[in-house]
């Protein structure tokens, strides 16, 4: 077999475990889209948060502690514990239901019935506020995240590739666990969504806000429920982020590589975010590797919002968008 | 004057209510009804009388639009319910029908029937019979039932929209412009239909209609709104008869075709005195 034809294949395998990646934080989105209509800007800045407190929380850090020194003249910055990673994902959990119970009861209660582009204003602002105080919460530097997941190259792949085609694939071990990680969840939400009573509700609360109301839907439980989970899946996106590269300011960025992915899956569709995130994955490290030395490289960079442009032309619900229904 | 067999207790009284939509639009001035138990009302008026927001006012589907009630008071069963959340006044057995239908679009028709019982905690037997229960009243729905909602005719939707309401067991079915947008022939089909749960479930219907022809010949009593407060109300039969009616609401006239300056003005009455 031909090098490069090898080469590309392991190209491709990891374009397909970097997608899943993308495809975790382009989850988040569609789950807060799906029930209220909300693009959450802040999906980004949740998983940072996320990922920020469980750091803090697994290393005994004292929150606000720069605050404190900076009040009182102290010199305190860790409780001296280390709590288990397990414990610390729960714990982090539980911060992310009260922040998502905060952020209905200050900010979305107040905005029923209000125009989408408003809502989306919203998230735009609790983006910056959440920046902000997870900065102040835990400290601005960068952290190193290690919840024990395994890192490094897969050596069962690296030895079963070198015996067929004489040459080891490089495939990390934590890209592997992101992708099984991502998929437990998709089935899990996708089951949650289409068969429970609550998962109908929230797909009814997505389609019509009022009507919701006027069947019995209590519009606040829901709105807390989805942005729990939208929470849940910042903080899997967080973990895995973290863990690869490390926990800091750049990973709220990582919520602009979601919105090609969403672009081609679909605000709507959970399989969707998952399928978009492959394609961009696979596409970009292709292309990066096939194009990409004709024109200088450094494809990746533009690859995937050139890709969601056309589809936004041909195609701009998506591949498995909801239909954008109308009625004459 | 009420029909054999319908008792007279009044399930639900608004007491001359007034409404405020943004803190500076009054759209009601002082409503005043009774919905007796097994009978249906009709709350009749012309765009703007204020037929929607009355029966907003009754679901606490208000503050959403950011409308409040600012006086009066609304009662069911003698139990004062302006305070209860939407979802509690379901769980007592009333549900509202929106005006245009609102149904879940990307849900299919069966899906959104369920969403009707989401106040309740019934097995999924009680559920499926009930289900089969609406599809009997509505064979159409039982076709369709696996079709997304978004792709079903308006008289389906509408259909659909009912439907979703009973699934919730309710007593009180707040029904809003059913006729809104549908074929003459499709508006009888509905409003027997209403007939039919009303005679054979037993369901009470407070409903608003622009409509006056058709609802006052399904309904068993009448009031008749404008400009925020109800200048006239009787039993159906009565109405129908009434020359005013006739004339404003109907469009009959004992004269013949009138010279415009010879139109009447309204006589009326001032009830919110009363």
């Amino acid at each position: 077999m031909p090098e490069q034809l090898i080469w590309g294949m392991e190209v491709f395998l990891n374009g397909l475990m970097a997608g899943v990646l993308y495809a975790l934080v382009a989850l988040g989105f569609v789950l807060i889209f799906k029930a209220s209509g909300i693009f959450n800007f802040s999906q980004g800045v949740m998983a940072l948060f996320a990922a920020l407190t469980l750091v803090g929380i697994m290393e005994g850090q004292v929150p606000f502690s720069h605050l404190i020194n900076a009040a009182f003249g102290t010199e305190i910055h860790h409780f001296g514990w280390h709590v288990p990673a397990v414990a610390a994902i729960l714990l982090t959990m539980v911060v992310m239901v009260a922040l998502a119970w905060l952020v209905n009861q200050l900010i979305f209660r107040h905005l029923v019935n209000q125009e989408p582009i408003i809502l989306f204003m919203a998230t735009i602002g609790l983006a910056y506020f959440l920046e902000g105080f997870g900065d102040i919460m835990w400290g601005a530097d960068i952290k190193k995240l290690d919840v024990g997941l395994p890192q490094g190259i897969n050596s069962t792949i690296d030895e079963v590739t070198y015996n067929i085609f004489g040459y080891g694939f490089f495939i990390d071990n934590l890209d592997l666990w992101a992708t099984a990680v991502a998929a437990l969840l998709v089935i899990a939400l996708v089951i949650f969504a289409q068969y429970t009573k609550q998962g109908r509700a929230m797909r009814a609360v997505a389609d019509d806000h009022q009507a919701a109301l006027s069947v019995g839907i209590s519009l606040n439980f829901i709105w807390v429920m989805v942005w729990s989970l939208a929470g849940f899946v910042a903080l899997v996106a967080g973990i895995m982020w973290g863990t690869k590269s490390g926990v800091q300011f750049s990973l709220s960025l990582i919520a602009l590589k979601a919105l090609p992915v969403l672009m081609l899956g679909g605000f709507t569709s959970i399989p969707g975010a998952i399928v978009g995130g492959l394609i961009i994955g696979v596409g970009e490290k292709l292309f990066e590797f096939i194009i990409g030395p004709m024109v200088g490289g450094a494809t990746e960079n533009w690859f995937a919002y050139v890709l969601a442009l056309i589809f936004l032309v041909f195609r701009p619900q998506g591949l498995f968008g909801e239909k954008i229904i109308e009625r004459v | 004057m009420l029909d054999a067999g319908r008792t007279e207790e009044k399930l639900l009284q608004v007491n001359n209510i007034e409404v405020i939509y943004n803190h500076v639009i009054l759209v009601l001035k002082g409503v005043s009804l009774s919905v007796p138990k097994g009978g249906i009302t009709a709350l009749l008026g012309g765009n703007g009388a204020g037929k929607t927001t009355t029966l907003k006012a009754i679901s606490n589907l208000l503050k959403s639009e950011r409308g409040e009630v600012t006086k009066g008071s609304v009662t069911y069963r003698g139990e004062r319910i302006q305070d209860l959340a939407p979802s509690d006044l379901v769980k007592k057995g009333v549900i509202q029908v929106m005006e245009g239908r609102h149904c879940f679009e990307h849900l299919t028709v069966e899906e959104n029937l369920l969403t009707g019982a989401y106040t309740r905690s019934a097995s999924k037997a009680d559920i499926n019979t009930d289900l089969e229960l609406v599809y009997s009243y509505f064979p159409r729905l039982k076709e369709r039932r696996r079709s997304q909602a978004g792709y079903t005719s308006g008289g389906e939707q509408q259909m659909l929209a009912i439907g979703r309401a009973l699934m919730s067991r309710p007593e009180t079915i707040l029904l809003d412009e059913p006729s809104m947008g549908l074929a003459p022939q499709l508006v009888e089909e509905i409003f027997n239909i209403v007939k039919g749960l009303n005679e054979n479930e037993g369901a009470t219907f407070l409903l608003a209609e622009q409509n006056t022809n058709v609802a006052l010949r399904f309904a068993h009593y009448g009031y008749i709104l404008e400009s925020g407060r109800v200048v006239m109300d009787g039993p159906a039969d009565d109405l129908r008869e009434n020359p005013d009616v006739k004339e404003f609401y109907l469009g009959m006239s004992d004269e013949g075709r009138k010279s415009f300056r010879d139109v009447r003005s309204y006589r009326r009455r001032k009830r919110w005195l009363s």
